[in-house]
């Protein structure tokens, strides 16, 4: 359908891997954030330092370092630990991996603080009514307290989503075959850069009004159990 | 003796920071007594309601739940807390709470929320669950409208409802805090009611309220505080028709 000039399969490709890495960063950081949050919130002064000095440093610092920091300094550093092993083969983690851990990085640092004003948003007597009958923390946080966080965090969180989508291209810089780089690569070989960063352009486009519906669709669901 | 009460309260003391909130209250309930806690704003009964099942943690005092003593120790603040989780947890789960803002859970339906602790406390299959949560919910008039959430009914609807909850877990004891304080005049009477019935039933309940009328004719034990200490208590006629105290006298005849 799009054959762009015998480049649509190769944007195509990209495209699967810009969506993959976009959902698996996605997940790798929900986690980290739902993590980060609670240790803000916690009672132990070491989880909440650690928590803090997480988000600060992740959000000090340029997205583009973040990734070459990751896919340079973690090669360097699995290869010192293999060293010490006497392993001494040379060692690189993958692209996709490194991108993973960079934008999971920072995608979680960012919720974080959303989770944390979603937590806080909630009445204390929620999690009073758990404990009254019996329920045990971890319960209550799982059972009545995340799902009220979600419908608070839906838009906040979708918002971050759409910034680590585009993202994304950033890991194209170490080499990985997403959109970006399939893009460049065709603007290179057929010297029609107009044409293809259009085309790009649109796909990302495309991508983040699926996203949009998606999120919509979502708050829709979640505004079942009403405004209180 | 705390071995054949529901519960029995010693000695139990709040402070927050330096401002003493209870200055050592005692109270001791038996199978089948109604207990209204009355007195001022301000006078520590809610403090006092919630020192209970440690939704407060007291500073000072020994809690006695069905024969069996609450383990505590000091915590980092002072105050004392729960020193073995799980058998706070299974007290709490023998004790009923009724909050005044009702506290159901709005992404949970009515059944969900009836079902969520006897499922997931104690056990009980979903099936099991959702029978006897249907049966409770019609004695309160409101099984057809289970499947609704909290927002689509009234204050005093839901008010039932969260009375319905703590009743699934089947408590020996159950607390109310102002139940009925944040509920329009008009639906003050549909809660009340459900109350006079099971108060009819013989559960044991510990009532703190500003409903002198309703206290007066459910409770045969009155315990009226004043500045965190138990200014007066006995038979709700003597309380209420000749306190002793000067000051239940006056709080008596500004409210009642």
């Amino acid at each position: 359908m799009f054959d762009l000039k015998g480049f649509g399969d190769q944007l195509l490709a990209g495209t699967m891997v810009t969506i993959e890495l976009a959902l698996a960063s996605l997940v790798v950081g929900l986690c980290l954030a739902i993590l980060a949050a609670t240790a803000r919130l916690s009672d132990n002064w070491f989880a909440r330092n650690i928590a803090l000095a997480y988000t600060s440093v992740i959000r000090g610092i340029p997205e583009l370092l973040t990734v070459l920091i990751i896919y340079f300094g973690s090669a360097t550093a699995i290869m010192a630990v293999a060293r010490l092993f006497g392993y001494d083969e040379y060692i690189e983690i993958s692209p996709f991996v490194a991108g993973v851990i960079a934008l999971g990085l920072t995608f979680g640092a960012y919720a974080s603080e959303v989770f944390r004003g979603a937590i806080i948003a909630i009445p204390k007597g929620q999690r009073e009514a758990g404990l009254t009958i019996g329920m045990s923390p971890l319960k209550i946080f799982w059972r009545i307290t995340l799902p009220q966080v979600w419908r608070l965090a839906l838009p906040g969180l979708g918002n971050l989503f759409l910034v680590l989508l585009k993202d994304t291209a950033l890991i194209s810089v170490v080499g990985l075959h997403d959109l970006m780089r399939k893009t460049t690569e065709a603007v290179s070989y057929s010297k029609e850069p107009f044409l293809f960063y259009s085309a790009a352009a649109f796909i990302y486009l495309a991508l983040t009004i699926l996203t949009m519906v998606f999120i919509h669709f979502m708050e829709k669901r979640n505004s079942r159990w009403g405004d209180k | 003796m705390p071995e054949n009460s529901v519960i029995c309260l010693k000695n139990i003391h709040k402070s927050f920071g330096d401002l003493k909130v209870l200055k050592g209250i005692d109270l001791q309930a038996h199978e089948h007594d109604v207990i209204s806690i009355i007195g001022s704003s301000g006078s520590g009964k809610s403090t006092f309601l919630r020192c209970i099942n440690l939704l407060e943690t007291p500073t000072e005092g020994e809690i006695w739940i069905t024969g069996e003593k609450l383990k505590l120790a000091r915590n980092k603040k002072g105050d004392l807390d729960a020193s073995d989780p799980r058998q706070l947890a299974a007290m709490r789960a023998r004790v009923g709470f009724v909050f005044q803002n009702f506290n159901l859970w709005p992404h949970k339906t009515l059944l969900e929320n009836i079902i969520e602790g006897p499922t997931q406390v104690l056990g009980k299959s979903k099936d099991e669950a959702i029978a006897y949560a249907e049966q409770l919910l019609r004695r309160v008039g409101l099984e057809e409208r289970k499947d609704f959430y909290p927002s689509q009914i009234s204050g005093g609807q839901q008010q039932r409802v969260a009375i319905t909850r703590t009743l699934a877990m089947d408590p020996q004891l159950i607390l109310f805090d102002e139940p009925t304080s944040a509920l329009d005049p008009e639906l003050v009477g549909e809660v009340l009611g459900v109350m006079r019935d099971l108060a009819g039933e013989g559960r044991t309940m510990l009532i703190v309220t500003h409903e002198m009328q309703f206290a007066r004719e459910v409770s045969n034990k009155v315990m009226f505080l004043h500045q965190g200490q138990v200014e007066e208590f006995g038979h709700p006629d003597q309380v209420f028709g000749n306190p002793t105290s000067e000051r239940c006298r006056e709080f008596i005849s500004s409210v009642y």
